[in-house]
């Protein structure tokens, strides 16, 4: 375990040894004020909430994460350097594990970059900080949610588009469970039990019981489990 | 030091090895000869715990490299066929990582490991260049650097003289030699001069399977006055 250490430092830095960081980084900034600003009427609303910035940041990650996910593994495929990685003394878990967690860190980052807006919100007005803090905290497990996706479907190809283009598919699968105009599609033919239970599997509703700052047990467990399972999944791919 | 048994190693329905068997022994330098695709790097891939074998087992330093696979790897120095390494990072930062994983990780005995590295490889010209800018000769050079960092009791080696020049494949050898006097040495090669020239075994393998398993002076035995290449053609043209 402690070999997970090395891998998540070098796969960390090496986001920015490469202008990989720096692009991404001022895409998501740019992007995800932008569209609180512009299209979630940031100011219009006129509260002191984030409200505006966090509901777009499913549909957000749609795109951003599978960019961050889908070298992950095939970018070691196609360069051969999956063959080094897995002849040094460390375990397919110990791989897996780094190069996830380092990925999830630079997204939080990324995310934690953000906070100009919460002070924003705190000086203009008199925010719910818990509330506040909730949104980070669900935006954080979401991204991981999506990064495991990606990273599993990554080890299948050792191509990077595919890695992308499966990514942001099965992502989109999981965020239009649990949309609300594709539920509201949904009951118009399914007893309400079952569209429940449907919307119950996507990413949404559990991302915004956190963004209105509830902290509720199960909606962790479904964010752990997206994770868990999509890994294992990674663990597997890779062990064959 | 290592010992192969019946290793066997199948892909859709060709049988890429079919039941290699060999030991080598501190201060071997066995060569290893056969056409391309006759299973040199397969087996080479068996041995150093990147691919599981089908059948056989695999043994470093008593070690059945399938029960304790990282126990093995961390007594293996080995570069792989064109001497993959992440490209994007430096000589430095590369060789960091790859001791750090080795276990080193006090930054002093570290920073000791990878300048003798360095030293060995005649890579301090260059060692804060990124390797994606670095010639053929120089990459190699890293992949060998890499593989003996950690000074292993076993060294495999898959081609590495490949793509270097004259000059650059002299040295190459001295230093397979000199590092050869208390380790296990395996090379693949498909230049028979070059067996010649530092080997003191010579195994070829042809449709997977060992035809030779002898010393130098025993293979030039084998047709007194012929040229090596034409004893090896009579040995491997079945593979043709």
């Amino acid at each position: 375990m402690s070999q997970i250490t090395p891998v998540l430092k070098r796969e960390f830095l090496g986001y920015f040894r490469s202008p990989v960081a720096y692009v991404f980084l001022i895409v998501f900034l740019v992007a995800s004020v932008g569209l609180a600003f512009f299209v979630g009427g940031f100011f219009k609303a006129n509260q002191a909430s984030l409200q505006s910035f966090f509901v777009f940041q499913p549909w957000l990650y749609l795109f951003l994460i599978p960019a961050i996910g889908m070298r992950l593994w095939a970018e070691e495929r196609r360069g051969g350097t999956i063959e080094l990685l897995f002849t040094l003394p460390l375990t397919t878990l110990d791989a897996v594990l780094g190069k996830f967690f380092a990925a999830w860190a630079f997204l939080v980052l990324g995310l934690a970059l953000t906070f100009p807006l919460a002070i924003t919100v705190g000086w203009l007005g008199d925010p719910d900080w818990g509330v506040i803090a909730g949104g980070y905290l669900g935006s954080a497990l979401m991204a991981g949610a999506y990064l495991a996706v990606c990273s599993l479907l990554s080890s299948l190809t050792k191509n990077q588009v595919i890695a992308f283009v499966l990514g942001v598919v099965v992502n989109l699968v999981l965020v239009f469970l649990g949309w609300s105009v594709f539920n509201g599609l949904l009951s118009g033919f399914l007893p309400v039990p079952a569209v429940d239970f449907i919307a119950n599997l996507g990413f949404i509703p559990h991302f915004d019981a956190f963004a209105k700052g509830i902290l509720d047990p199960s909606d962790f467990a479904y964010f752990g489990s997206v994770i868990a399972l999509a890994l294992t999944l990674n663990y597997v791919a890779l062990e064959r | 030091m290592i010992e192969v048994k019946g290793l066997v190693k199948t892909y859709g329905n060709k049988r890429a090895v079919d039941g290699v068997s060999f030991t080598v022994r501190p201060g071997d330098i066995l060569g290893f000869l056969g056409p391309n695709g006759a299973g040199k790097s397969t087996t080479m891939k068996m041995i150093t715990g990147y691919l599981r074998p089908d059948a056989g087992t695999a043994t470093v330093a008593g070690i059945d490299v399938a029960k304790d696979p990282v126990a093995v790897k961390s007594r293996i120095g080995y570069l792989p066929e064109s001497a993959p390494a992440y490209g994007e990072m430096t000589v430095v930062e590369f060789l960091n990582f790859i001791g750090e994983v080795r276990g080193f990780r006090a930054a002093a005995t570290r920073r000791e490991k990878v300048e003798r590295a360095l030293a060995l490889t005649h890579l301090e010209s260059v060692r804060r260049q990124a390797i994606e800018t670095l010639s053929k000769g120089y990459k190699q050079r890293v992949g060998f650097a890499q593989a003996l960092l950690h000074e292993p009791p076993c060294l495999v080696l898959d081609e590495p003289t490949d793509g270097l020049d004259p000059n650059q494949k002299n040295e190459v050898r001295s230093l397979i030699k000199s590092m050869a006097a208390d380790r296990a040495v395996i090379l693949s090669t498909h230049i028979l001069e070059e067996v010649d020239a530092i080997c003191n075994r010579i195994i070829v393998i042809s449709s997977g399977k060992v035809v030779v398993d002898e010393t130098p002076d025993a293979f030039r035995a084998r047709k007194p006055g012929a040229r090596l290449d034409a004893i090896f053609r009579d040995l491997t043209s079945a593979d043709a």
